[in-house]
């Protein structure tokens, strides 16, 4: 194995190198001990009015834009760009989610509200501020995806990224001439200077090793891996001891024996003697329909209260009466047909008497008085007398200017 | 070294004289009000005199080197701790106008307030009053008097030893100033409560004391009190550990609202309710564009950070921001309907700039205005900000 890795190095200067270079120059290179001494090096290579050059260092050393006369980066503007992107598009997508695509009541509070999503929208900020910035500069000013560098594999970039400082520069610079930057770098106390050669193959030809077979297979072999541990772990571990004890907690299960209460049931009754909003004790319960009190529906015409009786009748009516109560609904034949709403005996009921069925069911129809409260009956009542009219529409009912339109 | 000039002590003077003449013209018109206002005075020097003894210790803890040269600034600001020993006194004449907890017939009444009377009474108050200033003043000695020393033996062993008390230090800071935002302010609503309420002070306290460091770094450097080697980069690193303890206002100022908002519980929102309806809404919304919008959009730019005068602008800014965040804290409880400012209000604004000025003063003019003993000067100093490595 490592006899054949060693076959695809290159043996140079009795060092092992990963491409073999060619003869052309591709800069000069030179290390210095101290910070102090680049710092100095940097000013003077500056002044001397190269451009095509650099400073690598270990570690950002203070006032090194300075010496090297660099511009105030611009940097801070792409950042803002990208945070200020995060910030919208967070507040865009809370607004969407919890407003409109997918509503849902929490602790009573509006459906989209700006204090829950500050912190969500600040997350998002710094992440698309850092994240970007990083992916923006990696992409623009190192070129990548870049497989490699001429100065990488150097000795002076072994040492440069652990314990020395040094310049470095291009080949592509117009004052460039080997000899002189040689000479200069030298004399401004550079311990060791060196030339550097391209590559012998094209950079640009050198394969991607992404698409190595070895490396390919890895990758998938992690994806697997990776997968098959979360179905274990969601599926199986989870229901496991000692790893329960998220799934077995002492909490409410519907349906179910609870050991919160010495009576074994999980939800409370009311206290004694009292009455939820809404649910007052219905004095015509239980008698014929001959015996009720006839009262008038007290809710009024507006949307609202159609929109809730439509609202509440699709909920609880529809699936035996149908959405439009004509006793069609998706539960036809596997239950006793209801009998229609549209019936001249409905049609001419009081509305007390349809109130009358949803507190008190009839015959096989259950009550529905636990589940619906005062207002919502009067509403489904209202909507249902909308359905029968819709069914039963007078020629009143046809805007006087109808046929111009 | 170039000392101040007299001026400056004089107009010190007058500022002192003319806000100890508003503040007792306020005490004759309106007792209870005073007593709040100098509440919120007391804290505000508490802020800046301890907050600026942070920063030392900040500075010694961390090793930072870039602001040693302005280190002195820090240490002449709390030297105020001692006389918060004096400021302190009248409050403890002025319990009974400030704090409903300290009526024996309201705490009998209630049934919450005798659960915290172990707490809230007054001679348990009295006593942290004075406890607080204690363990602040033997702190203040023990770090100073190492840095001042240092100024002419130059042993490297002050500095180490120093550090030890800082990182001592830090722990007693943080309770402390937990322990007076506690009792001084959030007991003024006994009833309400908010376990962040001591951080929330702390850190408008870091944003203060580091405002004022910043402004009066800016003002001696330009006016030549200061190394003349100290670059834009130095002020470029103070401003921005100015902006971003502001933003860390903002983030706690934000925790408090949102867990308050998001729970809704009677006992905990009243306090908001009072803060949001009215006029008092107008001065919350005030707060939040004052104390963070506006400083935040102005000192984002990394260039805004290196310029001297939004610099001096802005630190003076935010030292109002500051007091008008005591303000918010503090007076609503005086009276909950709307909010009111006149002449009774600005005699503590008076007392505070004289008071720091003439404390600042009497300090500079005895001890160096850099501390020239400090091993980490040299390389604060100039261009060579790196860190120290080996090379073997
Ligand atoms: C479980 C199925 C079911 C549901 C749900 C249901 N009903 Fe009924 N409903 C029936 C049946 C079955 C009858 C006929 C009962 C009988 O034999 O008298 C009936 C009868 C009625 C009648 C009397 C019709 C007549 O001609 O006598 C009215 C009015 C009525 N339902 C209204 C409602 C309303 C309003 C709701 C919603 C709150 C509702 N029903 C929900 C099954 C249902």
């Amino acid at each position: 194995m490592l006899k054949k890795l060693k076959e695809k190095f290159v043996e140079i200067d009795g060092d092992l190198r990963l491409e073999e270079r060619s003869n052309e120059i591709y800069g000069v290179t030179a290390v210095f001990e101290t910070p102090d001494a680049v710092i100095e090096a940097a000013k003077k290579v500056a002044d001397s009015g190269y451009e095509k050059w650099d400073v690598n260092t270990p570690f950002p050393i203070h006032g090194m834009d300075d010496a090297m006369k660099l511009k105030p980066t611009k940097l801070g503007y792409a950042t803002f760009t990208f945070g200020t992107i995060g910030a919208l598009s967070a507040l865009a997508m809370i607004a969407y989610m919890s407003g409109f695509d997918y509503k849902n009541i929490i602790g009573g509070k509006p459906f989209f509200a700006l204090p829950p999503s500050i912190p969500i929208t600040f997350e998002l900020t710094i992440l698309l501020a850092a994240l970007f910035t990083i992916i923006f500069t990696l992409v623009v000013f190192n070129k990548l995806p870049k497989m490699n560098h001429p100065l990488m594999d150097t000795d002076y970039m072994r040492r440069v990224s652990s314990e020395a400082f040094g310049i470095f520069i291009s080949a592509e610079d117009k004052k460039f001439n080997p000899d002189e930057v040689i000479g200069m770098l030298k004399s401004l106390g550079s311990s060791s200077v060196n030339l550097v050669y391209k590559f012998a193959t094209d950079e640009d030809k050198i394969k991607t090793p992404i698409f190595k077979p070895a490396f390919l297979g890895i990758l998938a072999g992690t994806a697997v891996l990776t997968a098959v541990l979360t179905y274990i772990i969601l599926n199986y571990a989870i229901y496991t001891v000692p790893f329960d004890w998220m799934t077995n907690q002492p909490k409410l299960n519907p349906q179910k024996m609870s050991t919160l209460f010495a009576d074994g049931f999980g939800m409370r009754t009311p206290v004694e003697g009292t009455v939820a909003r809404g649910f007052k004790p219905y004095e015509s319960y239980g008698k014929p329909d001959s015996l009720i009190r006839i009262i008038s529906n007290p809710m009024p015409f507006t949307k609202e209260v159609f929109e809730l009786g439509k609202k509440k009748y699709d909920t609880y009516c529809s699936p035996c009466h149908g959405n439009y109560g004509k006793a069609d609904s998706r539960l036809n034949g596997q239950f006793p047909n209801p009998p229609t709403l549209h019936s001249d005996k409905i049609r001419n009921w009081k509305d007390a008497n349809i109130y009358h069925v949803i507190v008190n069911g009839q015959n096989i129809m259950p009550s529905y008085a636990k589940q619906i409260n005062e207002n919502e009956r009067w509403a489904i009542v209202h909507y249902i007398r909308a359905l029968q009219r819709s069914q039963n529409a007078l020629d009143s009912d046809i805007p006087v200017d109808g046929n111009k339109k | 070294m170039k000392k101040l000039p007299g001026k400056f002590g004089t107009i010190a003077a007058l500022l002192l004289v003319a806000g100890v003449v508003l503040i007792a013209l306020g005490f004759f018109a309106d007792k209870q009000r005073a007593f709040f206002n100098y509440i919120i005075m007391y804290s505000f020097i508490v802020s800046i005199a301890v907050g600026s003894l942070g920063i030392v210790a900040l500075e010694y803890m961390t090793d930072a080197q870039w602001s040693t040269p302005f280190r002195r600034i820090s240490e002449f600001l709390s030297f105020g701790i001692p006389f918060l020993l004096l400021l302190a006194i009248p409050i403890v004449f002025g319990i009974h106008d400030l704090y409903h907890w300290s009526h024996k017939e309201a705490v009998e009444a209630d049934p919450i307030l005798q659960g915290k009377a172990p707490y809230l009474n007054e001679g348990f108050f009295i006593i942290r009053l004075f406890a607080m200033i204690v363990l602040w003043l033997i702190f203040y000695i023990l770090i100073i008097r190492n840095s001042e020393k240092q100024d002419e033996t130059k042993e490297y062993k002050l500095l180490t030893r120093n550090v030890k008390i800082s990182i001592g230090f830090a722990p007693v800071l943080m309770i402390s100033l937990t322990i007076t935002a506690i009792d001084l302010i959030m007991s003024l609503e006994p009833h309400w409560f908010s376990t962040i309420f001591g951080v929330y002070y702390f850190a408008g306290s870091a944003v203060a004391a580091l405002s004022a460091m910043v402004f009066l770094s800016v003002s001696l450097k330009e006016n030549g009190y200061l190394a003349s080697e100290l670059t834009d980069k130095q002020f470029h690193s103070m401003s921005t550990l100015l902006f971003g303890m502001n933003v860390f206002w903002a983030y706690i100022a934000f925790s408090q609202f949102l867990l308050i908002w998001y729970a809704d519980i009677p006992e905990e929102t009243f306090w908001l309710q009072h803060r949001i309806h009215g006029s008092w809404g107008v001065v919350s919304l005030a707060l939040l564009f004052i104390h963070f919008v506006i400083p935040f959009l102005i000192l984002l730019p990394g260039r805004m950070k290196e310029n001297r005068l939004t610099l001096k602008t802005m630190a003076i800014w935010l030292l109002f921001a500051h007091f008008l965040d005591l303000y918010w804290l503090v007076m609503p409880n005086l009276n909950k309907e709307s909010a009111f400012f006149s002449w009774n209000e600005i005699g503590s604004l008076l007392f505070i700039a004289g008071f720091f000025m003439l404390v600042f003063k009497f300090k500079a003019d005895r001890t160096n205005l850099t501390p020239i003993g400090d091993p980490k000067l040299e390389q604060a100093v100039g261009l060579h900000l790196h860190p120290d490595i080996s090379i073997d």
